[in-house]
């Protein structure tokens, strides 16, 4: 109500002609942009909505009652989902998290290092390497995993954790993001004022520089564990045996093998809804500490 | 700060000294970067230059079967020359893919950019409400994988479960057959647009954002409307996000490969070879011609390359245009 107040007030005590009629265009306009984003927000909301619901049917129900009415089948298909070959979902789950938490972790360390000595020395062959790390992200997935994976395969590691791992675990786009952070943050006088103090370039990086990144370095992990996380073509070049399977790979031979058998659709439905969760829980806590700007390259200095 | 407590807040022990010679320092600092770099060096050499390397080397191979192809000696690997090249760029297969794909990016690229671009504007303008909450659940599907949004979406398709055949079939409408056909281009274009337009509306958000207040405010002055402002001002302001993203959106098309493979299962109408990705994939570990995979995936390596720099370049030559006028 104050606000519709304080609205009405402000042409009254308006002072430019060009607002004399200021109110009814005013909130007419306001009006527009706020529809328009909230069938935007109903449009991206829709399919997570229906999952939700669609996790509570059962089989039966799944096909025949009304989209978005509730079902009574949610206990079954937590219960059958976790028996579906001794809980191997749970096991998909954790796999994603190894494989996202570890690689943005290990990632971020090497983009923040790559990315700080980038952004800080003045060396020869600076811009050249910086380009060619950066040309990787040019390069389509499949150049890169079907020749990965016939390598891997010489060093027999194909089929193994670390063949989903080590591929991901250099970002180029995490380097680019922590060299302009780095470029933003870490203000060169401070670096060389440490070096005549004695300090050795690497006390200088952890000590000084580091801290001073952390801001953007969460950037970089939160954008590296999506990446990993939401990542399909490397895991389903590189993995057979699906107790090493993703979560993304898990729920793909779930839908394979439900096409054949509908009962499985229920699991694949349920499964998705919990496999949802954890992302968007992620997303809810960490959007305060996750500066979106920085993913565009804009950094506030 | 005096020397000792700016020392202990770097965190630098022992005595002080006196500073080590500035020729020290210099020649440390030279060689410091490329320690610095040398994880990201090794990592780049082992999984991004020698997999090219390899790729490159493997296209122009290829097995040669001698007698029936029995025995350990029967099959050799020899120099292929073009071969694979040529058969690859005369395989209707692969020019198939390549045009499903092009038609898609015509879908998805401009409504994914338009839609990213009208949020953005709307976020940006004034008054609006409810702007925290829309444009958190407009970049949320960032989070869902593509492979779990093709599944969402998949469902939603399917005349049977989908809320659009029930609202259809309420009203009396002809039901289309969304994963068929043309409708099937709108379909897997949708998840797309779906899954990267809130990714897209920060990028361009944030530019906006960039734009000083006071460039509104005289705009203003002379009695703009908030229309004339968004396409007189805003838009050409963060035209340099509207090409990063456009360049990002053509990348991105051109890889297109777990929403299609995600969608097979649903319908008979994706095939194996439906994007060239699919094919390559097919190829090498359904086929088992790795040698024919590898010469494909160098040509949309090299096409993703041309049409990136190729629009790079357009793009710059029109700001330099601009600039000169």
């Amino acid at each position: 109500m104050s606000s519709l107040a304080v609205r009405k007030a402000a042409p009254a005590a308006g002072t430019t002609p060009g607002t004399a009629q200021g109110p009814p265009l005013r909130r007419r306009i306001a009006l527009v942009p706020t529809v328009t984003l909230l069938l935007g927000a109903l449009y991206c909301l829709l399919p997570v909505a229906w999952v939700v619901v669609a996790s509570t049917k059962s089989g039966s129900e799944l096909f025949s009652t009304f989209t978005f009415l509730p079902g009574t089948g949610l206990a079954d298909n937590l219960t059958d989902l976790n028996a579906y070959r001794d809980g191997v979902y749970w096991q998909w789950m954790g796999n994603s998290a190894l494989y996202a938490g570890l690689g943005a972790l290990l990632s971020t360390a090497v983009s923040s290092v790559s990315g700080y000595a980038l952004a800080t020395y003045r060396f020869r062959g600076r811009e050249a390497i910086f380009n060619v790390l950066l040309a990787g992200v040019l390069m389509p997935p499949v150049i890169l995993a079907v020749p990965q994976y016939l390598l891997l395969a010489e060093a027999d590691l194909t089929d193994s954790y670390l063949s989903v791992l080590l591929p991901q675990i250099l970002s180029p786009y995490g380097v680019y993001l922590s060299r302009i952070y780095a470029a933003a943050a870490v203000p060169a006088d401070v670096v060389e004022a440490a070096r005549m103090d004695g300090a050795n370039e690497w006390r200088i990086f952890t000590r000084i520089a580091l801290p001073m990144m952390i801001p953007g370095l969460v950037t970089v992990f939160l954008f590296q564990f999506v990446a990993v996380w939401n990542n399909f073509l490397l895991p389903y070049i590189m993995l057979s045996d699906d107790e090493k399977f993703p979560i993304t790979l898990g729920l793909h031979t779930l839908l394979e093998q439900g096409a054949n058998t509908p009962a499985l659709y229920t699991l694949v439905i349920t499964g998705a809804f919990l496999a949802v969760l954890p992302l968007v829980a992620l997303f809810l806590v960490v959007q305060r500490f996750w500066s979106l700007d920085l993913l565009s390259g804009a950094v506030k200095s | 700060m005096t020397d000792t407590a700016r020392r202990k807040a770097y965190g630098v022990k022992g005595a002080p000294y006196a500073h080590p010679s500035p020729t020290t320092t210099l020649k440390r600092a030279r060689s410091a970067p490329y320690f610095f770099l040398l994880p990201a060096g090794v990592l780049f050499a082992l999984f991004f230059a020698l997999p090219i390397g390899y790729a490159i080397w493997l296209s122009f191979r290829k097995v040669q079967v001698s007698g029936l192809g029995l025995g350990s000696g029967a099959r050799k690997e020899v120099w292929a020359g073009l071969r694979n090249y040529t058969d690859a760029l005369s395989d209707s297969e692969l020019l198939n893919g390549a045009l499903r794909v092009l038609g898609y990016g015509c879908i998805v690229v401009p409504v994914m950019l338009g839609l990213a671009l009208l949020f953005a504007l709307m976020l940006d303008s004034e008054k609006v409400r409810l702007a925290p909450f829309t444009r958190l659940a407009i970049f949320l599907p960032y989070a869902i994988p593509g492979v779990v949004a093709a599944l969402l979406w998949g469902f939603l398709y399917l005349p049977d479960v989908s809320p659009f055949y029930f609202v259809l079939d309420k009203l009396g409408l002809p039901q289309p057959d969304l994963l068929d056909g043309g409708p099937l281009y709108l379909a897997l274009s949708n998840i797309a647009v779906w899954g990267g337009t809130g990714f897209n509306m920060i990028v361009i958000y944030t530019s906006l954002q960039a734009i000083p207040a006071e460039v509104y405010e005289a705009a203003k002055l002379d009695g703009a409307t908030p229309l004339q402002i968004a396409l007189r001002i805003k838009i050409p302001m963060v035209a340099p996000s509207l090409v990063l993203t456009f360049f990002f959106s053509i990348i991105a098309t051109l890889q297109v490969f777990s929403e299609p493979t995600t969608l097979k299962p649903l319908t008979n109408s994706v095939s194996t070879t439906w994007s060239p990705l699919m094919k390559v994939y097919r190829d090498a570990f359904g086929e088992g011609d790795i040698y024919a995979a590898a010469a494909q995936a160098v040509i949309i390596a090299l096409a993703t390359l041309v049409l990136s720099f190729g629009f790079l370049r357009a793009v710059n030559r029109r700001d330099k245009q601009e600039a000169t006028r």
